[in-house]
Protein backbone atom coordinates (compact mmCIF):
# COMPACT_ATOMS: atom_id res chain seq x y z
CA UNK A 1 0.00 0.00 0.00
CA UNK A 2 2.73 2.44 1.00
CA UNK A 3 4.50 1.33 -2.13
CA UNK A 4 1.49 2.28 -4.26
CA UNK A 5 1.35 5.74 -2.68
CA UNK A 6 5.03 6.31 -3.37
CA UNK A 7 4.63 5.09 -6.94
CA UNK A 8 1.76 7.51 -7.53
CA UNK A 9 3.78 10.28 -5.91
CA UNK A 10 6.58 9.72 -8.42
CA UNK A 11 4.09 9.98 -11.28
CA UNK A 12 2.60 13.19 -9.89
CA UNK A 13 6.07 14.69 -9.47
CA UNK A 14 7.03 13.81 -13.03
CA UNK A 15 3.89 15.37 -14.47
CA UNK A 16 4.31 18.45 -12.29
CA UNK A 17 7.90 18.88 -13.48
CA UNK A 18 6.76 18.43 -17.07
CA UNK A 19 4.09 21.08 -16.60
CA UNK A 20 6.36 23.56 -14.83
CA UNK A 21 9.09 23.28 -17.43
CA UNK A 22 6.84 23.55 -20.48
CA UNK A 23 3.97 25.94 -19.61
CA UNK A 24 4.68 29.08 -21.70
CA UNK A 25 5.55 32.06 -19.53
CA UNK A 26 5.31 30.26 -16.21
CA UNK A 27 9.01 30.36 -15.52
CA UNK A 28 11.45 32.52 -17.46
CA UNK A 29 12.93 30.59 -20.41
CA UNK A 30 16.50 29.51 -19.56
CA UNK A 31 17.39 27.32 -22.51
CA UNK A 32 15.15 28.36 -25.41
CA UNK A 33 15.03 32.02 -26.32
CA UNK A 34 11.24 32.05 -26.71
CA UNK A 35 8.72 31.26 -23.98
CA UNK A 36 6.62 28.82 -26.02
CA UNK A 37 9.53 26.83 -27.45
CA UNK A 38 9.61 24.25 -24.63
CA UNK A 39 5.94 23.52 -25.19
CA UNK A 40 6.62 23.17 -28.92
CA UNK A 41 9.25 20.50 -28.39
CA UNK A 42 7.95 18.69 -25.32
CA UNK A 43 4.20 19.22 -25.37
CA UNK A 44 2.14 20.16 -22.37
CA UNK A 45 0.69 17.54 -20.02
CA UNK A 46 -2.78 19.09 -19.72
CA UNK A 47 -3.09 19.30 -23.52
CA UNK A 48 -1.85 15.73 -23.94
CA UNK A 49 -4.46 14.67 -21.40
CA UNK A 50 -7.25 16.40 -23.32
CA UNK A 51 -6.15 14.81 -26.58
CA UNK A 52 -6.47 11.38 -24.95
CA UNK A 53 -9.85 12.23 -23.44
CA UNK A 54 -11.05 13.49 -26.79
CA UNK A 55 -9.92 10.27 -28.48
CA UNK A 56 -11.85 8.10 -26.09
CA UNK A 57 -14.94 10.32 -25.88
CA UNK A 58 -15.31 10.59 -29.63
CA UNK A 59 -14.44 6.91 -29.98
CA UNK A 60 -11.92 7.75 -32.67
CA UNK A 61 -9.15 5.80 -30.95
CA UNK A 62 -10.93 2.44 -30.81
CA UNK A 63 -10.56 1.50 -34.44
CA UNK A 64 -6.85 2.29 -34.24
CA UNK A 65 -6.37 0.32 -31.04
CA UNK A 66 -8.31 -2.58 -32.52
CA UNK A 67 -6.13 -2.63 -35.62
CA UNK A 68 -2.91 -2.50 -33.61
CA UNK A 69 -4.16 -5.25 -31.32
CA UNK A 70 -5.20 -7.43 -34.23
CA UNK A 71 -1.78 -7.03 -35.85
CA UNK A 72 -0.10 -7.89 -32.55
CA UNK A 73 -2.26 -10.96 -32.02
CA UNK A 74 -1.77 -12.25 -35.56
CA UNK A 75 1.96 -11.55 -35.53
CA UNK A 76 2.33 -13.33 -32.24
CA UNK A 77 0.24 -16.39 -33.09
CA UNK A 78 1.74 -17.01 -36.52
CA UNK A 79 5.28 -16.39 -35.28
CA UNK A 80 4.77 -18.64 -32.26
CA UNK A 81 3.31 -21.50 -34.31
CA UNK A 82 6.14 -21.39 -36.84
CA UNK A 83 8.73 -21.05 -34.08
CA UNK A 84 7.29 -24.03 -32.23
CA UNK A 85 7.04 -26.23 -35.31
CA UNK A 86 10.44 -25.46 -36.76
CA UNK A 87 12.08 -25.43 -33.33
CA UNK A 88 10.76 -28.93 -32.61
CA UNK A 89 11.74 -30.18 -36.02
CA UNK A 90 15.31 -28.90 -35.90
CA UNK A 91 15.85 -29.93 -32.29
CA UNK A 92 14.77 -33.50 -33.03
CA UNK A 93 16.64 -33.86 -36.29
CA UNK A 94 20.38 -33.31 -35.83
CA UNK A 95 21.15 -33.37 -39.56
CA UNK A 96 18.61 -30.71 -40.44
CA UNK A 97 19.78 -28.59 -37.54
CA UNK A 98 23.43 -28.88 -38.62
CA UNK A 99 22.53 -27.85 -42.18
CA UNK A 100 20.32 -24.94 -41.15
CA UNK A 101 22.53 -23.68 -38.35
CA UNK A 102 24.43 -20.91 -40.25
CA UNK A 103 21.24 -19.65 -41.89
CA UNK A 104 19.36 -19.46 -38.62
CA UNK A 105 22.27 -17.64 -37.02
CA UNK A 106 22.50 -15.25 -39.96
CA UNK A 107 18.80 -14.47 -40.02
CA UNK A 108 18.80 -13.95 -36.31
CA UNK A 109 21.69 -11.50 -36.26
CA UNK A 110 20.21 -9.47 -39.10
CA UNK A 111 18.47 -6.33 -37.79
CA UNK A 112 15.03 -7.44 -38.92
CA UNK A 113 13.38 -4.04 -38.62
CA UNK A 114 15.02 -3.15 -41.95
CA UNK A 115 12.68 -5.68 -43.54
CA UNK A 116 9.71 -3.43 -42.79
CA UNK A 117 9.91 -1.44 -46.08
CA UNK A 118 10.26 -4.68 -48.04
CA UNK A 119 7.21 -6.12 -46.34
CA UNK A 120 5.33 -2.92 -47.18
CA UNK A 121 6.15 -3.56 -50.84
CA UNK A 122 5.25 -7.25 -50.67
CA UNK A 123 2.16 -7.10 -48.53
CA UNK A 124 0.91 -3.57 -49.11
CA UNK A 125 0.05 -0.97 -46.50
CA UNK A 126 -2.73 -3.00 -44.84
CA UNK A 127 -2.31 -5.06 -41.73
CA UNK A 128 -0.33 -7.93 -43.31
CA UNK A 129 2.92 -6.04 -43.70
CA UNK A 130 2.80 -5.28 -39.95
CA UNK A 131 1.89 -8.87 -39.13
CA UNK A 132 4.84 -10.05 -41.23
CA UNK A 133 7.23 -7.82 -39.30
CA UNK A 134 5.80 -9.08 -36.01
CA UNK A 135 6.19 -12.67 -37.20
CA UNK A 136 9.88 -12.27 -38.02
CA UNK A 137 10.48 -10.76 -34.58
CA UNK A 138 8.44 -13.32 -32.64
CA UNK A 139 9.58 -16.36 -34.60
CA UNK A 140 13.19 -16.26 -33.46
CA UNK A 141 12.41 -15.74 -29.79
CA UNK A 142 10.05 -18.70 -29.77
CA UNK A 143 12.25 -20.77 -32.05
CA UNK A 144 15.36 -20.47 -29.88
CA UNK A 145 13.43 -21.18 -26.73
CA UNK A 146 11.80 -24.28 -28.16
CA UNK A 147 15.09 -25.49 -29.55
CA UNK A 148 16.79 -24.99 -26.22
CA UNK A 149 13.87 -26.50 -24.33
CA UNK A 150 13.85 -29.69 -26.38
CA UNK A 151 17.62 -30.03 -26.23
CA UNK A 152 17.58 -29.72 -22.48
CA UNK A 153 14.92 -32.30 -21.71
CA UNK A 154 16.52 -34.60 -19.19
CA UNK A 155 17.66 -37.84 -20.87
CA UNK A 156 16.32 -39.59 -17.80
CA UNK A 157 12.83 -38.38 -18.53
CA UNK A 158 13.03 -39.65 -22.10
CA UNK A 159 14.42 -43.00 -20.99
CA UNK A 160 11.67 -43.25 -18.40
CA UNK A 161 8.93 -42.55 -20.93
CA UNK A 162 10.43 -45.11 -23.30
CA UNK A 163 10.48 -47.72 -20.57
CA UNK A 164 6.82 -46.93 -19.89
CA UNK A 165 6.18 -47.85 -23.50
CA UNK A 166 5.97 -44.49 -25.27
CA UNK A 167 6.25 -44.56 -29.06
CA UNK A 168 8.08 -41.79 -30.93
CA UNK A 169 4.82 -39.92 -31.43
CA UNK A 170 3.90 -40.25 -27.80
CA UNK A 171 7.36 -39.05 -26.78
CA UNK A 172 6.79 -35.95 -28.89
CA UNK A 173 3.39 -35.30 -27.39
CA UNK A 174 4.07 -36.17 -23.77
CA UNK A 175 7.68 -35.12 -23.30
CA UNK A 176 9.10 -32.84 -25.98
CA UNK A 177 6.06 -30.65 -26.53
CA UNK A 178 5.33 -29.89 -22.86
CA UNK A 179 9.04 -29.31 -22.20
CA UNK A 180 9.20 -26.91 -25.15
CA UNK A 181 5.99 -25.19 -24.08
CA UNK A 182 7.39 -24.32 -20.70
CA UNK A 183 10.23 -22.49 -22.44
CA UNK A 184 7.82 -20.79 -24.80
CA UNK A 185 5.87 -19.50 -21.85
CA UNK A 186 9.07 -18.30 -20.24
CA UNK A 187 9.57 -16.14 -23.33
CA UNK A 188 5.93 -15.15 -23.71
CA UNK A 189 6.30 -11.62 -22.31
CA UNK A 190 9.19 -11.02 -24.61
CA UNK A 191 7.42 -12.43 -27.65
CA UNK A 192 4.17 -10.52 -27.14
CA UNK A 193 6.16 -7.33 -26.58
CA UNK A 194 7.99 -7.89 -29.86
CA UNK A 195 4.78 -8.55 -31.78
CA UNK A 196 3.56 -5.21 -30.46
CA UNK A 197 6.76 -3.49 -31.51
CA UNK A 198 6.41 -5.03 -34.97
CA UNK A 199 2.87 -3.73 -35.32
CA UNK A 200 3.66 -0.19 -34.20
CA UNK A 201 6.88 0.16 -36.17
CA UNK A 202 5.11 -1.19 -39.23
CA UNK A 203 2.31 1.31 -38.86
CA UNK A 204 4.74 4.09 -38.30
CA UNK A 205 6.47 3.31 -41.57
CA UNK A 206 3.30 3.53 -43.60
CA UNK A 207 -0.31 2.69 -42.89
CA UNK A 208 -3.84 3.98 -42.89
CA UNK A 209 -4.89 2.84 -39.42
CA UNK A 210 -3.45 2.00 -36.02
CA UNK A 211 -1.93 3.88 -33.12
CA UNK A 212 1.39 4.10 -34.94
CA UNK A 213 -0.48 5.79 -37.78
CA UNK A 214 -1.93 8.39 -35.38
CA UNK A 215 1.55 9.24 -34.20
CA UNK A 216 2.83 9.45 -37.76
CA UNK A 217 -0.02 11.83 -38.72
CA UNK A 218 0.54 14.11 -35.73
CA UNK A 219 4.24 14.26 -36.41
CA UNK A 220 3.52 15.41 -39.95
CA UNK A 221 1.75 18.48 -38.57
CA UNK A 222 4.21 19.09 -35.71
CA UNK A 223 1.41 18.34 -33.27
CA UNK A 224 3.70 17.24 -30.45
CA UNK A 225 0.87 16.88 -27.92
CA UNK A 226 -0.82 14.24 -30.06
CA UNK A 227 2.47 12.41 -30.50
CA UNK A 228 2.88 12.24 -26.75
CA UNK A 229 -0.73 11.21 -26.34
CA UNK A 230 -0.13 8.35 -28.77
CA UNK A 231 3.00 7.28 -26.91
CA UNK A 232 1.15 7.29 -23.58
CA UNK A 233 -1.73 5.25 -24.97
CA UNK A 234 0.74 2.76 -26.44
CA UNK A 235 2.56 2.45 -23.13
CA UNK A 236 -0.63 1.87 -21.18
CA UNK A 237 -1.68 -0.63 -23.79
CA UNK A 238 1.63 -2.49 -23.61
CA UNK A 239 1.34 -2.66 -19.83
CA UNK A 240 -2.18 -4.06 -20.06
CA UNK A 241 -1.04 -6.62 -22.63
CA UNK A 242 1.82 -7.65 -20.38
CA UNK A 243 -0.40 -8.23 -17.37
CA UNK A 244 -2.84 -10.19 -19.53
CA UNK A 245 0.05 -12.43 -20.59
CA UNK A 246 1.02 -12.78 -16.94
CA UNK A 247 -2.48 -13.96 -16.09
CA UNK A 248 -2.49 -16.53 -18.90
CA UNK A 249 0.92 -17.72 -17.83
CA UNK A 250 -0.13 -18.22 -14.21
CA UNK A 251 -3.11 -20.26 -15.34
CA UNK A 252 -1.21 -22.56 -17.67
CA UNK A 253 1.95 -23.05 -15.67
CA UNK A 254 0.55 -24.26 -12.37
CA UNK A 255 2.87 -27.24 -12.49
CA UNK A 256 6.00 -25.12 -12.27
CA UNK A 257 7.59 -24.53 -8.90
CA UNK A 258 7.54 -20.89 -7.90
CA UNK A 259 9.58 -19.23 -5.21
CA UNK A 260 7.87 -18.69 -1.89
CA UNK A 261 4.68 -20.66 -2.31
CA UNK A 262 3.80 -20.91 1.35
CA UNK A 263 0.68 -19.16 2.41
CA UNK A 264 0.86 -16.40 5.00
CA UNK A 265 -1.27 -16.98 8.09
CA UNK B 1 13.13 -71.53 -9.85
CA UNK B 2 13.63 -73.55 -13.00
CA UNK B 3 13.75 -73.04 -16.74
CA UNK B 4 15.03 -70.01 -18.56
CA UNK B 5 16.10 -67.07 -16.45
CA UNK B 6 14.00 -63.90 -16.59
CA UNK B 7 17.08 -61.88 -17.38
CA UNK B 8 20.47 -63.08 -18.52
CA UNK B 9 23.38 -60.75 -19.17
CA UNK B 10 26.19 -62.66 -20.81
CA UNK B 11 29.75 -61.41 -21.12
CA UNK B 12 28.74 -57.73 -21.22
CA UNK B 13 31.43 -55.15 -21.94
CA UNK B 14 30.70 -51.41 -22.10
CA UNK B 15 33.26 -48.96 -23.36
CA UNK B 16 32.53 -45.24 -23.40
CA UNK B 17 34.35 -43.19 -26.02
CA UNK B 18 36.27 -40.32 -24.49
CA UNK B 19 34.63 -36.96 -25.12
CA UNK B 20 37.78 -35.03 -25.92
CA UNK B 21 38.97 -37.65 -28.43
CA UNK B 22 42.51 -37.64 -27.02
CA UNK B 23 42.40 -39.92 -24.02
CA UNK B 24 41.53 -43.60 -24.33
CA UNK B 25 38.02 -44.97 -24.22
CA UNK B 26 36.83 -45.76 -20.71
CA UNK B 27 35.87 -49.38 -20.06
CA UNK B 28 33.15 -49.16 -17.44
CA UNK B 29 32.05 -52.80 -17.44
CA UNK B 30 34.07 -55.76 -18.69
CA UNK B 31 32.92 -59.33 -19.27
CA UNK B 32 30.10 -59.16 -16.78
CA UNK B 33 27.74 -62.12 -16.58
CA UNK B 34 24.65 -61.98 -14.44
CA UNK B 35 21.40 -63.91 -14.27
CA UNK B 36 18.10 -63.26 -12.56
CA UNK B 37 15.77 -66.26 -12.27
CA UNK B 38 12.00 -65.95 -12.53
CA UNK B 39 10.61 -64.56 -9.32
CA UNK B 40 14.05 -63.94 -7.88
CA UNK B 41 15.08 -60.78 -6.05
CA UNK B 42 18.70 -60.04 -6.87
CA UNK B 43 20.65 -57.11 -5.51
CA UNK B 44 23.81 -55.73 -7.03
CA UNK B 45 26.19 -53.87 -4.75
CA UNK B 46 29.38 -52.11 -5.62
CA UNK B 47 31.33 -48.97 -4.87
CA UNK B 48 30.15 -45.69 -6.35
CA UNK B 49 31.00 -45.13 -10.00
CA UNK B 50 31.73 -48.80 -10.65
CA UNK B 51 29.13 -49.23 -13.39
CA UNK B 52 25.96 -50.37 -11.67
CA UNK B 53 23.68 -47.95 -13.53
CA UNK B 54 25.46 -48.81 -16.77
CA UNK B 55 24.73 -52.49 -16.26
CA UNK B 56 21.08 -51.77 -15.50
CA UNK B 57 20.73 -49.58 -18.60
CA UNK B 58 22.04 -52.48 -20.64
CA UNK B 59 19.45 -54.78 -19.07
CA UNK B 60 16.75 -52.21 -19.87
CA UNK B 61 17.80 -52.02 -23.50
CA UNK B 62 18.51 -48.30 -23.14
CA UNK B 63 22.23 -48.78 -23.68
CA UNK B 64 23.74 -51.10 -26.25
CA UNK B 65 26.74 -52.95 -24.83
CA UNK B 66 29.99 -52.84 -26.79
CA UNK B 67 29.90 -56.62 -26.73
CA UNK B 68 27.90 -59.36 -25.06
CA UNK B 69 24.26 -60.35 -25.16
CA UNK B 70 21.13 -59.76 -23.14
CA UNK B 71 18.39 -62.38 -23.03
CA UNK B 72 14.93 -61.72 -21.66
CA UNK B 73 13.00 -64.91 -20.90
CA UNK B 74 15.20 -66.69 -23.41
CA UNK B 75 14.85 -64.12 -26.19
CA UNK B 76 17.69 -61.97 -27.42
CA UNK B 77 17.21 -58.27 -26.70
CA UNK B 78 18.16 -56.43 -29.88
CA UNK B 79 18.82 -52.72 -29.90
CA UNK B 80 17.00 -52.44 -33.23
CA UNK B 81 13.79 -53.49 -31.54
CA UNK B 82 13.89 -50.80 -28.89
CA UNK B 83 13.86 -51.14 -25.14
CA UNK B 84 13.17 -54.17 -22.98
CA UNK B 85 9.38 -54.30 -23.14
CA UNK B 86 8.98 -56.71 -20.27
CA UNK B 87 10.86 -54.57 -17.80
CA UNK B 88 9.88 -51.63 -15.63
CA UNK B 89 12.64 -49.25 -14.58
CA UNK B 90 12.84 -47.09 -11.49
CA UNK B 91 15.56 -44.55 -12.08
CA UNK B 92 18.23 -43.32 -9.71
CA UNK B 93 17.38 -39.69 -10.43
CA UNK B 94 13.92 -38.20 -10.49
CA UNK B 95 12.18 -39.12 -13.76
CA UNK B 96 8.63 -37.94 -13.19
CA UNK B 97 7.04 -35.61 -15.71
CA UNK B 98 6.93 -32.27 -13.91
CA UNK B 99 3.99 -31.01 -15.99
CA UNK B 100 1.76 -33.92 -15.04
CA UNK B 101 -0.08 -34.23 -11.77
CA UNK B 102 0.57 -37.26 -9.56
CA UNK B 103 -2.26 -39.34 -10.95
CA UNK B 104 -1.40 -38.43 -14.54
CA UNK B 105 2.17 -39.53 -13.93
CA UNK B 106 0.99 -42.85 -12.52
CA UNK B 107 -1.25 -43.63 -15.47
CA UNK B 108 1.23 -42.45 -18.13
CA UNK B 109 2.22 -46.00 -19.04
CA UNK B 110 -1.39 -47.13 -19.38
CA UNK B 111 -2.05 -44.09 -21.53
CA UNK B 112 0.89 -44.98 -23.80
CA UNK B 113 -0.65 -48.44 -24.17
CA UNK B 114 -3.89 -46.85 -25.33
CA UNK B 115 -6.09 -47.65 -22.34
CA UNK B 116 -9.25 -45.55 -21.98
CA UNK B 117 -8.69 -42.71 -19.53
CA UNK B 118 -11.60 -43.56 -17.24
CA UNK B 119 -10.36 -47.11 -16.78
CA UNK B 120 -6.77 -45.95 -16.31
CA UNK B 121 -7.85 -43.47 -13.64
CA UNK B 122 -9.54 -46.22 -11.63
CA UNK B 123 -6.35 -48.28 -11.67
CA UNK B 124 -4.25 -45.21 -10.97
CA UNK B 125 -6.25 -44.31 -7.87
CA UNK B 126 -5.93 -47.88 -6.64
CA UNK B 127 -2.15 -47.71 -7.03
CA UNK B 128 -1.94 -44.34 -5.33
CA UNK B 129 -3.69 -45.94 -2.38
CA UNK B 130 -1.32 -48.90 -2.38
CA UNK B 131 1.75 -46.69 -2.16
CA UNK B 132 0.13 -44.49 0.47
CA UNK B 133 -0.56 -41.46 -1.69
CA UNK B 134 -4.37 -41.57 -1.71
CA UNK B 135 -5.67 -38.02 -2.07
CA UNK B 136 -2.39 -36.64 -3.39
CA UNK B 137 -3.16 -37.43 -7.02
CA UNK B 138 -3.78 -33.84 -8.05
CA UNK B 139 -0.47 -32.56 -6.71
CA UNK B 140 2.37 -31.85 -9.07
CA UNK B 141 5.74 -33.52 -8.41
CA UNK B 142 7.31 -30.29 -7.17
CA UNK B 143 4.61 -30.10 -4.50
CA UNK B 144 5.62 -33.49 -3.10
CA UNK B 145 8.42 -34.53 -0.78
CA UNK B 146 11.30 -36.67 -2.02
CA UNK B 147 9.78 -39.76 -0.41
CA UNK B 148 6.40 -39.10 -1.98
CA UNK B 149 8.01 -38.72 -5.38
CA UNK B 150 9.79 -42.05 -4.97
CA UNK B 151 6.49 -43.72 -4.09
CA UNK B 152 4.87 -42.08 -7.09
CA UNK B 153 7.63 -43.43 -9.32
CA UNK B 154 7.11 -46.87 -7.77
CA UNK B 155 3.38 -46.74 -8.58
CA UNK B 156 4.17 -45.47 -12.09
CA UNK B 157 6.39 -48.48 -12.70
CA UNK B 158 4.33 -51.16 -10.96
CA UNK B 159 0.97 -50.21 -12.47
CA UNK B 160 2.13 -51.80 -15.74
CA UNK B 161 2.85 -55.02 -13.87
CA UNK B 162 6.21 -55.62 -15.59
CA UNK B 163 7.65 -59.12 -15.46
CA UNK B 164 11.05 -57.73 -14.58
CA UNK B 165 11.64 -54.85 -12.22
CA UNK B 166 14.86 -52.86 -12.57
CA UNK B 167 15.56 -50.53 -9.67
CA UNK B 168 18.52 -48.18 -9.48
CA UNK B 169 19.19 -47.11 -5.89
CA UNK B 170 15.54 -46.15 -5.55
CA UNK B 171 15.70 -45.31 -1.86
CA UNK B 172 19.21 -43.97 -1.44
CA UNK B 173 18.06 -40.36 -1.14
CA UNK B 174 15.64 -41.06 1.71
CA UNK B 175 16.12 -40.86 5.47
CA UNK B 176 16.54 -44.14 7.35
CA UNK B 177 12.97 -44.37 8.70
CA UNK B 178 11.23 -43.58 5.41
CA UNK B 179 13.61 -45.89 3.69
CA UNK B 180 12.78 -48.85 5.89
CA UNK B 181 9.08 -48.16 5.43
CA UNK B 182 9.50 -48.15 1.68
CA UNK B 183 11.65 -51.28 1.73
CA UNK B 184 8.94 -53.11 3.64
CA UNK B 185 6.31 -51.80 1.24
CA UNK B 186 8.37 -52.99 -1.69
CA UNK B 187 8.75 -56.44 -0.16
CA UNK B 188 5.01 -56.63 0.49
CA UNK B 189 4.18 -55.62 -3.07
CA UNK B 190 6.77 -58.02 -4.42
CA UNK B 191 5.42 -60.89 -2.30
CA UNK B 192 2.01 -60.51 -3.96
CA UNK B 193 3.13 -61.69 -7.37
CA UNK B 194 6.86 -62.38 -7.21
CA UNK B 195 8.29 -60.43 -10.11
CA UNK B 196 11.92 -60.85 -11.02
CA UNK B 197 13.81 -57.94 -9.51
CA UNK B 198 17.25 -56.55 -10.23
CA UNK B 199 17.89 -54.08 -7.44
CA UNK B 200 20.90 -51.83 -7.37
CA UNK B 201 22.26 -50.27 -4.24
CA UNK B 202 25.52 -49.34 -2.62
CA UNK B 203 24.10 -50.17 0.78
CA UNK B 204 25.01 -53.74 1.68
CA UNK B 205 22.52 -53.93 4.55
CA UNK B 206 19.67 -52.96 2.26
CA UNK B 207 20.81 -55.54 -0.27
CA UNK B 208 20.88 -58.38 2.24
CA UNK B 209 17.61 -57.42 3.90
CA UNK B 210 15.69 -57.43 0.62
CA UNK B 211 17.21 -60.07 -1.62
CA UNK B 212 17.44 -63.72 -2.40
CA UNK B 213 20.90 -63.17 -3.83
CA UNK B 214 23.54 -60.44 -3.55
CA UNK B 215 26.04 -59.86 -6.34
CA UNK B 216 29.15 -57.86 -5.55
CA UNK B 217 30.82 -55.83 -8.30
CA UNK B 218 34.49 -54.94 -8.41
CA UNK B 219 35.63 -51.33 -8.45
CA UNK B 220 35.87 -49.64 -11.86
CA UNK B 221 37.24 -49.49 -14.46
CA UNK B 222 36.45 -52.84 -16.09
CA UNK B 223 33.87 -53.78 -13.49
CA UNK B 224 32.65 -57.34 -13.23
CA UNK B 225 30.92 -59.45 -10.57
CA UNK B 226 33.41 -60.80 -8.05
CA UNK B 227 31.08 -62.44 -5.58
CA UNK B 228 27.65 -64.06 -5.56
CA UNK B 229 26.02 -64.74 -2.22
CA UNK B 230 22.76 -66.56 -1.55
CA UNK B 231 20.68 -65.00 1.22
CA UNK B 232 18.74 -67.73 2.98
CA UNK B 233 16.87 -65.59 5.44
CA UNK B 234 13.21 -66.52 6.01
CA UNK B 235 10.40 -64.57 4.36
CA UNK B 236 8.27 -62.62 4.94
CA UNK B 237 10.86 -60.27 6.34
CA UNK B 238 10.74 -57.04 8.23
CA UNK B 239 13.78 -55.09 7.11
CA UNK B 240 14.44 -53.43 10.45
CA UNK B 241 14.02 -56.64 12.49
CA UNK B 242 15.98 -58.87 10.21
CA UNK B 243 19.03 -56.69 10.65
CA UNK B 244 19.15 -57.76 14.30
CA UNK B 245 19.41 -61.49 13.62
CA UNK B 246 22.74 -63.34 13.92
CA UNK B 247 22.28 -64.90 10.46
CA UNK B 248 22.14 -61.40 8.98
CA UNK B 249 25.29 -60.36 10.82
CA UNK B 250 27.12 -63.42 9.58
CA UNK B 251 26.15 -62.77 5.96
CA UNK B 252 27.05 -59.13 6.31
CA UNK B 253 30.54 -59.99 7.61
CA UNK B 254 31.06 -62.47 4.81
CA UNK B 255 30.00 -60.16 1.97
CA UNK B 256 31.65 -57.10 3.43
CA UNK B 257 34.88 -59.08 3.50
CA UNK B 258 34.63 -59.42 -0.26
CA UNK B 259 33.57 -55.80 -0.82
CA UNK B 260 35.95 -53.99 1.48
CA UNK B 261 38.95 -54.15 -0.75
CA UNK B 262 36.96 -52.95 -3.78
CA UNK B 263 35.48 -50.00 -1.92
CA UNK B 264 38.94 -48.92 -0.82
CA UNK B 265 40.23 -49.32 -4.36
CA UNK B 266 37.42 -47.16 -5.73
CA UNK B 267 38.08 -44.56 -3.07
CA UNK B 268 41.79 -44.42 -3.87
CA UNK B 269 41.06 -44.17 -7.59
CA UNK B 270 38.74 -41.22 -7.06
CA UNK B 271 41.19 -39.46 -4.79
CA UNK B 272 43.75 -39.50 -7.57
CA UNK B 273 41.37 -37.83 -10.01
N1 LIG C 1 27.78 -41.81 -21.15
C1 LIG C 1 28.96 -41.99 -20.55
N2 LIG C 1 30.09 -41.54 -21.12
C2 LIG C 1 31.29 -41.73 -20.53
N3 LIG C 1 31.46 -42.32 -19.34
C3 LIG C 1 30.36 -42.78 -18.70
C4 LIG C 1 29.06 -42.63 -19.27
N4 LIG C 1 28.17 -43.18 -18.41
C5 LIG C 1 28.88 -43.64 -17.37
N5 LIG C 1 30.21 -43.42 -17.54
C6 LIG C 1 31.27 -43.80 -16.62
O1 LIG C 1 31.10 -45.16 -16.32
C7 LIG C 1 31.34 -45.40 -14.95
C8 LIG C 1 30.15 -46.10 -14.33
O2 LIG C 1 29.04 -45.22 -14.26
P1 LIG C 1 27.69 -45.65 -13.56
O3 LIG C 1 26.75 -44.53 -13.68
O4 LIG C 1 27.25 -46.94 -14.12
O5 LIG C 1 28.15 -45.81 -12.06
P2 LIG C 1 27.32 -46.33 -10.80
O6 LIG C 1 27.92 -47.59 -10.36
O7 LIG C 1 25.87 -46.34 -11.12
O8 LIG C 1 27.64 -45.22 -9.73
P3 LIG C 1 26.71 -44.62 -8.55
O9 LIG C 1 26.67 -45.63 -7.46
O10 LIG C 1 27.45 -43.40 -8.12
O11 LIG C 1 25.38 -44.33 -9.17
C9 LIG C 1 31.65 -44.07 -14.31
O12 LIG C 1 33.06 -43.97 -14.14
C10 LIG C 1 31.19 -43.06 -15.32
O13 LIG C 1 32.03 -41.95 -15.31
MG1 LIG D 1 24.25 -45.18 -10.57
Amino acid sequence: MRLRILQILVLVLLIAAWYLLTAPGLIPPFYFEQANRAAFFFGEPQKVFWVIVEWFVSGEIFIHLAVTLLETALGFSIGAIFGLGIGLWLALSPTASAVMDPYIKGLNSMPRVVLAPIFAVWFGLGIWSKVALGVTLVFFVVFFNVYQGVREVSPNLIASARMLGASRRQLLRSIYLPAAMSWVFASLHNAVGLAFVGAVVGEYLGSARGVGYLILQAEGTFDINTVFAGILVLTAFALALDSAVGAVERRLMTWQPRAGETEKV
Amino acid sequence: MNGVPALALADITCRFAARDGRSDAYTAVANATLEVAKGEFVSVVGPTGCGKSTLLNVAAGLLEPSSGTVEVFGERLLSTEGVNRRAGYMFQADALMPWRSGIDNVIAGLEFRGMARAEALVQGEAWLRRVGLAGFGDRYPHQMSGGMRKRLALAQTLILSPDILLMDEPFSALDVQTRQLMENELLALWAEDRKSVLFITHDLEEAIALSDRVVVLSAGPATRPIGDFRVDLPRPRDVSEIRMTPAFAKLHREIWGAMREEVLKAYEAQKVL
